[in-house]
């Protein structure tokens, strides 16, 4: 019974609990008493980790109290489903207008290319089919950038509608090419370095794709001799042949062989070639390996690769004969027979034929 | 300035288990850490107990007299909570490489070291009282955790006068005391 009131004396005076007469008492007791004294020193001790104790106690308590009242709010995400769904319809809800115009907009675009794509694309008729199966291609090209590039020598309110080649028969400035490359009131030739010269349409063979031009200005110097021949005679399957011609403003060379004696649905008037040629080849010289001219280069067959067909030479003669019997002006074309390029290689001989070959643009009224 | 202001206020309302401020702070840097946990094979649970550790750091550093804290609590708060986390990490026989984190953080080992020996007293009187029974725990928690008068308590728990429940409860303080001097060493 004793213990406990000491017990409680202790506990008052920790606490601040006694009167100052009787703390007076209780000090002189601590001091007289090491018993005491050592129990007060204990107790402070024990109250005061009973005390850290609550407290912790509390202040944990507290924060869980406070952990939950933030995940309430929503301020705290703990991974939960249902906050989970809460977010995917939250974005949802927030991108759902984007969402809708993306989407037609991705929408209108793809009809809009499924449309272009169904305009462009060439629609199938049998119409069509049987025009392919044996359409030609004109070996033509339409000279689409005019302005700067064009110099001087076409006439100011001219326009370019056509260029093709042309290459000289005589050295006085007589040139032939084909009838479909002078689509135009007039024309200009260049050379192969850039330099234009007026030109005459002497004549135009429509019937044998053939036209002569001569080149008529003071630029001009005629050549002597041709380096090369126009051949009269036929010419054997398989023979190797080349052509020059303008497809570009810059002379290109391309080579093939001779793959039917005849052109275009039997056609004894030409030749067919296994060649590649472009718009703009049109009229171009093709050679043998002999540097002879056997053919003028007109058409090439369309959906069909490398087939290319070429105006047999012996059309020229032709057509100078007939025409030399009803023009007087043309009595002066002397064809050359000969060819002086016989046994150089391939490079020489273009070396020597390349001045020879010419682009021809016509022009017609603007 | 503001914010520091702030933040002191925060910490004095922590430091007086004001809820508000526990709230505000509690919002402040709970994600933060929470992320950090998440990233380094920690759970929720985890995150939440690593913070109301770090909380209870901060709590016990706001409360001593010589408080002054020098960054702000946001650092604080995530420097100890690294800490911890790294070590328990280390505890369950993972061990992480110490990467070099491109937050700012501020040397915590002195606070934790104290704060480890408070847990650890902390840890003594709740085996003591858990090893009391009842209805000794209740009423000495009764007295001493949630501060009722004896009257009070005699009434709660069924005694017929306040001079039994104090007779009661003296003999539960007894045994408490036995139980926790046992195993806490005064000397230390």
């Amino acid at each position: 019974m004793e213990d406990i009131l000491l017990l409680e004396a202790i506990e008052r005076y920790l606490n601040g609990g006694m009167l100052a007469e009787e703390k007076a008492y209780f000090e002189q007791l601590r001091k007289n008493t090491p018993e005491i004294d050592q129990m007060v020193v204990e107790h402070k001790l024990f109250l005061h980790q009973m005390e850290g104790f609550a407290e912790h106690r509390n202040l944990k308590n507290a924060l869980h109290e406070s952990h939950t009242r933030l995940v309430e709010k929503g301020d705290v995400y703990e991974g939960g489903e249902i906050s989970t769904k809460g977010l995917v319809i939250q974005l949802w809800n927030r991108y759902k207008r984007v969402t809708a115009i993306a989407a037609s907009i991705a929408g209108i675009t793809a009809l809009m290319i499924s449309g272009l794509v169904a305009y462009f694309s060439p629609a199938v008729s049998p119409n069509q089919l049987v025009q392919l199966s044996h359409k030609m291609d004109q070996i033509i090209k339409t000279q689409q950038a005019q302005g700067a590039k064009l110099k001087d020598k076409i006439p100011a309110n001219k326009v370019v509608t056509t260029s093709g080649t042309a290459f000289l028969i005589d050295g006085k400035g007589y040139l032939v090419t084909n009838a479909h490359v002078l689509q135009g009131s007039g024309a200009v030739v260049v050379n192969n370095k850039g330099t234009e010269f007026n030109a005459r349409i002497i004549n135009i063979d429509k019937e044998r794709d053939l036209a002569i031009l001569k080149i008529e200005d003071k630029d001009f110097t005629p050549l002597g001799a041709l380096p090369y021949g126009i051949k009269k005679t036929g010419l054997d399957l398989g023979e190797e042949l080349y052509t020059l011609g303008y497809p570009r403003d810059e002379i290109v060379y391309s080579m093939g062989y001779l793959s039917a004696v005849s052109g275009f649905e039997n056609d004894s008037a030409s030749y067919q070639l296994s060649l590649s040629a472009n718009p703009g080849n049109s009229g171009g010289p093709v050679f043998n390996k002999n540097g002879e001219v056997v053919g003028i280069l007109s058409t090439k067959q369309a959906q069909a690769e490398g087939v290319v067909f070429a105006i047999k030479a012996k059309g020229i003669y032709k057509m100078v004969d007939e025409l030399k019997e009803s023009d007087t002006s043309v009595q002066k074309i002397k064809l050359p027979t000969s060819s002086s390029l016989k046994g150089m290689n391939r490079v020489e001989q273009i070396k020597e034929v390349e001045d020879c070959v010419f682009l021809v643009k016509a022009y017609n009224q603007k | 300035m503001k914010q520091e202001i702030n933040e002191q206020l925060s910490l004095r309302g922590l430091a007086n288990n004001d809820s508000k401020a526990i709230d505000t702070i509690y919002k402040d840097n709970f994600n933060m850490v929470q992320v950090f946990i998440l990233n380094n094979n920690g759970s929720y649970d985890d995150a939440r107990d690593i913070f109301q550790e770090a909380m209870i750091t901060l709590y016990e550093k706001a409360k001593s007299e010589s408080f002054v804290l020098t960054c702000q609590i946001k650092t604080y708060v995530y420097s100890v909570c690294r800490r911890l986390w790294l070590k328990r990490l280390q505890q369950m026989g993972r061990f992480v490489a110490q990467t070099e984190s491109m937050e700012e953080t501020v040397p915590v080992e002195e606070d934790l070291e104290i704060h480890e020996k408070r847990n650890a007293d902390f840890a003594i009187m709740e085996r003591a009282l858990g090893s009391l029974g009842e209805p000794c725990k209740s009423l000495l928690e009764s007295y001493y955790i949630h501060k009722k008068g004896m009257t009070e308590i005699s009434a709660e728990f069924g005694y017929t006068n306040a001079d039994n429940a104090k007779n009661q409860k003296y003999k539960c303080l007894m045994r408490l005391k036995k139980l926790f001097f046992a195993q806490y060493n005064i000397g230390d």
